[in-house]
């Protein structure tokens, strides 16, 4: 699976990327690896707007219909914005996971915190040993 | 399914390699390397055998022949149903029940001649169904009862869905909807022999096929050529809890009875057999918890384990849930107290430490409407 070298991931299957290095905005999502291993997802618990994040620590619950995973933050900051659009179509992270599925948009202090996680090709050889 | 594996690994049905080449993902389950979902997902999966047809591997489920002048004598010792009173030609659910009432295992067996059963117990039960009927066998009928495993060169498929009936006769050598439920025929398709039960774990008609050895390649690939979607362990885990029905492990086990799990319909009221006294008064003077079916608003599912409460206070714990595709809500089952087990009424449950209110329900959640 070739995940897209536009963004950095974690060993816990998400990817963020900076969105406007200038405002120190990032946006991020589970990867395309994630969602499948999932399998059909129907629930996000996301945190909200306002909520403080932190590297590799819980943000949330995602549930597909045979489990139930806990979602890491890849990165510290502020949450911005939620995609509302999972509340009734959860379905689009399996869809379309780098894209229309994102999770949340951050406030990150430090962009450059963004560089030391997984490059795509990190992340893919990662996970085809998984 | 030949011995030369290791002695921890999983078994692999006939069609193993089918599965593999066709996208399944494989988990372990009772043993056994078996799909929990084809690359369509488990909603999809759900979705067919809800509206048209789906089919299921489930080679893993054990086949005992149970034989001799003192066979029906014995079923009628170590199951709750009555082995005397079915007919050759039909089929029968019901339980093994330990001396406790406890359930060992459910199953459906079906009277193939008057000395002569085939009995389906789960993968994962099939060692301490065997291991206990030869205890019996030995005890009580030493001579006029034999058991035959013949899971190993067998296989099994479900082909369950509305669609079903009319699929069939054009796929089999005569018609096999002519059957009743809970009735078993013998046909072929694609010139396989098969044993025909139309009997099922979906709550939707159709019709599981007992197929010798590398047959089962051929009644497979006939099934799915028809469009008969291929489907999972997770979507199977889906419709039988939509249908209520109770899955050993979860809703059943040792230390629960079948009076407990609200399945005294397939409990002989009258007549001694193993665990008989304990069910007996269990139905007389009332149970301590029961088996409740309960919804919840949304897609958050409850799973085994999770606390139910009322008012504050642990009264009872989540045995299976889901998401219900077909409902469009959540569902689940659980045991509680008896005294709060009523339809309609409200409890709490805590899902990771958040707290939802459930409506217990009666079960079954779904029930397929029958004007066919």
């Amino acid at each position: 699976m070739n995940s897209p070298d536009d963004r950095r991931y974690t060993a816990e299957h998400e990817w963020v990327m900076v969105e406007d290095a200038a405002s120190k905005t990032a946006v991020a999502g589970i990867t395309d690896y994630a969602q499948d291993q999932l399998g059909d997802i129907v629930y996000f618990e996301l945190p909200k707007v306002g909520d403080a994040v932190a590297h590799l620590g819980k943000m949330g619950e995602v549930e597909s219909v045979k489990a139930v995973s806990d979602l890491f933050s890849p990165v510290d900051g502020e949450v911005t914005e939620i995609n509302e659009k999972l509340l009734d179509h959860p379905e689009l992270v399996n869809e379309d996971p780098f894209g229309e599925g994102w999770l949340i948009k951050v406030a990150i202090g430090d962009v450059t915190a963004v560089d030391s996680l997984m490059s795509a090709q990190d992340y893919d050889a990662y996970t085809a040993g998984l | 399914m030949t011995s030369d594996n290791p002695e921890n690994a999983l078994q692999r049905t006939a069609l193993h390699d089918t599965h593999v080449s066709s996208g399944g993902r494989m988990v372990p389950f009772g043993g056994w390397d078996m799909p929990v979902q084809y690359p369509s997902g488990i909603l999809a999966e759900v979705k067919a055998v809800r509206t048209a047809t789906g089919v299921f591997d489930v080679s893993h489920m054990g086949r005992l022949y149970i034989s001799g002048p003192k066979a029906t004598e014995f079923l009628d010792w170590v199951l709750t149903g009555s082995a005397s009173t079915l007919r050759v030609g039909r089929a029968r659910y019901c339980l093994i029940c330990n001396e406790q009432g406890g359930v060992f295992d459910d199953t459906i067996f079906y009277r193939l001649a008057e000395d002569r059963y085939l009995l389906i117990p789960n993968a994962g039960n099939r060692p301490t169904v065997v291991a206990w009927f030869e205890r019996w066998i030995e005890d009580r009928f030493p001579l006029g009862c034999n058991m035959d495993d013949v899971t190993e060169s067998t296989g099994l498929i479900a082909f369950q869905g509305p669609g079903t009936l009319a699929a069939i006769d054009e796929l089999a050598d005569k018609p096999l909807s002519k059957i009743r439920p809970f009735s078993w025929t013998e046909g072929a398709i694609n010139g396989a022999p098969v044993f025909a039960g139309r009997t099922g774990y979906t709550g939707e008609d159709g019709f599981e096929f007992m197929v010798q050895g590398p047959d089962i390649v051929k009644v497979w690939t006939t099934l799915t050529d028809s469009g008969a979607v291929p489907c999972g362990l997770g979507a199977r885990d889906v419709l039988r809890l939509e249908a209520g029905l109770p899955l050993h492990g979860h809703e059943i086990d040792e230390n629960i009875t079948p009076i407990e799990a609200g399945l005294d319909r397939f409990v002989r009221p009258d007549g001694e057999y193993v665990g008989s006294g304990i069910l007996r008064g269990q139905r007389e003077n009332g149970v301590t918890r029961k088996l409740i079916g309960f919804t919840l608003p949304g897609r958050s599912a409850p799973r085994a384990g999770y606390a139910l409460l009322h008012q504050g206070e642990t009264i009872g714990s989540v045995t299976s849930g889901s998401y219900s595709p077909t409902l469009d809500t959540s569902i689940g089952m659980g045991y509680v107290l008896e005294r709060y087990a009523e339809t309609g009424a409200t409890l709490d449950l805590d899902i990771r430490g958040r707290t939802s209110q459930v409506t217990i329900a009666e079960l079954p959640f779904y029930k397929r409407s029958r004007n066919s």
